[in-house]
């Protein structure tokens, strides 16, 4: 029997194998931070030396006259004015379909939407919309987009196309987004008399922007590399000139009709300068692909940024 | 958030509303189809755009997929590397689509290996028949089983997908028979996949369009082709053999479909006359090889008048010269 201050004398040999036991523990715990940090700098160093084998083969070819130049048979004189036009305005596109449709789909889920089968249905099928390979949606929108709507192999088509390839992306990181705002604060609107909509609208929302737009940031940065969806609908290779301007100098000022002009985009024109034979045209291809790599880890830091900003505004 | 909101919510509701339709009369020159044909076409839509400020676009959708949205209507001008197939001239019908047949260019099918092979300079169409033919997969995979004195190492073989025409006209011109091929090659529709394939591996064989070849004349060897059931003997892939009517039977022609309907508008009447008038300058500036003596007064000839459908229904598409293609009765 032992008392209350008396010192518990345990066997030596008990302690010793205890003490070797945490060790042992220490020594794994140890040896996965180092492993765990080997696997992360390869996985960097394979992002490194990609994007230096890129700059090695392409930098010398970006300059103003790349940017500002249409495609041409000679490499040199070529350049990717309507690939990034085109790419800049598919964006524009595809942010429009899928950032409302996608919030609006995610506030619904997660704060309108009765917990039943119905909502487990939809929810299982949006996760599984997600893991759809990128072609399927490119077929999807050439039957639907192309023709049947006949919006033809035009940019309103493509920008649908990968917006609805990035639908899901945006529904689970908005729900995502809502879900890490505690209960309290939804308690507390309804507390005051708040309906469900001015909760959403005056709390939720401006609380979850930093993690939506994360989440749009990077289903945008996921859509501007595609190429299969839009060369499934028809994007073309050689295309020497921009959509018709969306502001005009006349009456009614602004014109849609760009939506409706057959386009091209970068990855397409990096994929097709990669076939082509001859040196020259690799570089082009190598430079086209560095512009790519630039404006996605551009667009992934913004999202880093504004996560870290729209952290810092809000405590509760 | 409000204030963002509305506008942007206007901008989408714009975006629905307006109503598709009011760009459609705009002047665009539609091309695709082949992407054998496509630096030639590329070329010319880029100096017609320069010189006359019309818009044209040319898209890669190979040979047989670009005659689906031609036979549909859907574009002007038809890039081909092989004549106009019976069911696509069927679906011309249905789509009541006219078209002209127009010889552009030669591309020399170019079989290629590795530039420290030593025991191969040229090759017999049959050996290249044992190499090729389905009945080949799993039977024929070392050198030496092809002909003895070949080295007893295996044989990599590397040729074109099966969307393209290269492979269509590879296959009729050496097995007898159009898509019949085996399967177990590594095949690309991206020839630089091909050309780093033989390139790498002493004991490859390949074959790919001449601009390929020709681009990357220093690292590869191209085979003579000797056609022994005519009795030929073996002739080196060149321009000069090819305009001599010798490289046979992988010579071959090009061809753009022009949608008649589509030459009354006067942009694409203009861009093909530009067209015939020009490509003989351009394709050669990109490798391929134009059309010998005066073919190209006759394609002139044959769209002035326009004289409409294929001279190869139901005729062979092998080895004719290209006074015969433009002297055959035309079938609709």
């Amino acid at each position: 029997m032992h008392f209350a201050g008396d010192s518990i004398v345990l066997p030596e040999h008990f302690l010793e194998h205890q003490k070797g036991r945490a060790l042992r523990r220490k020594a794994i715990d140890r040896w996965f931070g180092r492993l765990g940090l080997i696997l992360t700098l390869g996985t960097l160093g394979v992002l490194a030396i990609l994007l230096l084998n890129l700059a090695a083969n392409g930098l010398f070819r970006i300059d103003w006259h790349f940017l500002t130049s249409f495609p041409s048979r000679r490499a040199a004189e070529a350049g990717v004015l309507s690939a990034w036009v085109g790419t800049a305005l598919l964006m524009l596109v595809t942010a429009s379909l899928a950032i409302p449709l996608g919030v609006a789909a995610g506030i619904y889920l997660e704060e309108y939407a009765p917990k039943n089968k119905w909502t487990d249905f939809v929810e299982i099928n949006i996760a599984n919309l997600a893991g759809v390979p990128s072609i399927l949606y490119g077929l999807m929108a050439l039957g639907l987009f192309v023709y049947k709507f006949r919006f033809g192999q035009s940019i309103l088509a493509g920008g649908m196309a990968l917006g609805c390839l990035v639908l899901p992306i945006v529904i689970v990181s908005t729900r995502e987004a809502l879900r890490t705002i505690p209960a309290m604060i939804r308690e507390a609107a309804f507390a005051l008399g708040a309906t469900r909509w001015q909760a959403v609208w005056h709390h939720l929302l401006p609380y979850s922007t930093g993690g939506i737009s994360t989440g749009v940031i990077l289903a945008m940065s996921r859509a501007i590399g595609e190429s299969s969806p839009l060369i499934t609908i028809g994007a073309l290779t050689f295309i020497a000139f921009l959509p018709p301007p969306a502001i005009l100098d006349h009456a009614p000022f602004v014109s849609f009709s760009w939506l409706f002009s057959p386009f091209t985009a970068l990855p397409i024109q990096m994929f097709n300068w990669v076939s082509r034979p001859g040196e020259e045209f690799q570089a082009n291809a190598a430079a086209a692909g560095l512009l790519l790599m630039v404006i996605t880890l551009g667009m992934n830091g913004a999202a880093i940024l504004l996560r870290r900003h729209a952290q810092r505004n809000i405590k509760w | 958030m409000t204030k963002t909101a509305l506008p942007l919510l206007g901008f989408i509701l714009g975006l629905f509303a307006y109503v598709p339709g009011s760009s459609r009369a705009e002047q665009v020159v539609k091309i695709d189809g082949s992407s054998t044909v496509y630096p030639i076409t590329e070329a010319v839509a880029e100096e017609f755009q320069k010189a006359s400020g019309t818009k044209v676009t040319v898209g890669i959708s190979g040979t047989g997929g670009g005659f689906k949205k031609f036979t549909r209507g859907e574009t002007d001008v038809q890039n081909a590397s092989r004549p106009i197939k019976e069911e696509e001239v069927k679906a011309a019908k249905e789509g009541k689509i006219e078209y002209l047949e127009l010889p552009i260019a030669y591309d020399a099918l170019t079989v290629v290996v590795n530039s420290k092979n030593d025991w191969v300079d040229s090759i017999k169409i049959s050996d290249l028949k044992k190499i090729w033919e389905p009945e080949a997969q799993g039977k024929i995979t070392k050198w030496n089983q092809v002909r003895p004195e070949w080295p007893d190492k295996e044989i990599k073989l590397y040729g074109a997908g099966s969307d393209s025409g290269t492979f269509d006209y590879f296959t009729e011109a050496v097995n007898g028979k159009s898509k019949a091929s085996r399967g177990n090659y590594t095949a690309s529709e991206d020839d630089n996949v091909l050309v780093q394939g033989v390139e790498g591996d002493r004991y490859a064989l390949g074959y790919m369009g001449y601009s390929y070849f020709a681009a990357h004349q220093k690292r590869l060897k191209a085979l003579g082709i000797e056609w022994d059931a005519k009795g030929k003997p073996a002739v080196k892939p060149s321009e000069e053999a090819v305009l001599a009517g010798t490289y046979n039977p992988l010579a071959r022609p090009l061809f753009i479909y022009v949608n008649v309907r589509s030459l009354e508008k006067p942009e694409v009447k203009s861009f093909v006359e530009f067209y015939i008038k020009n490509v003989d300058r351009l394709a050669k500036e990109v490798k391929y090889i134009p059309l010998p003596g005066d073919a190209y007064g006759k394609v002139k000839g044959r769209f002035e008048k326009l004289e409409k459908g294929t001279a190869f229904l139901h005729q062979s598409d092998l080895a004719v010269p290209i006074s015969e293609i433009l002297s055959r009765p035309l079938v609709p």
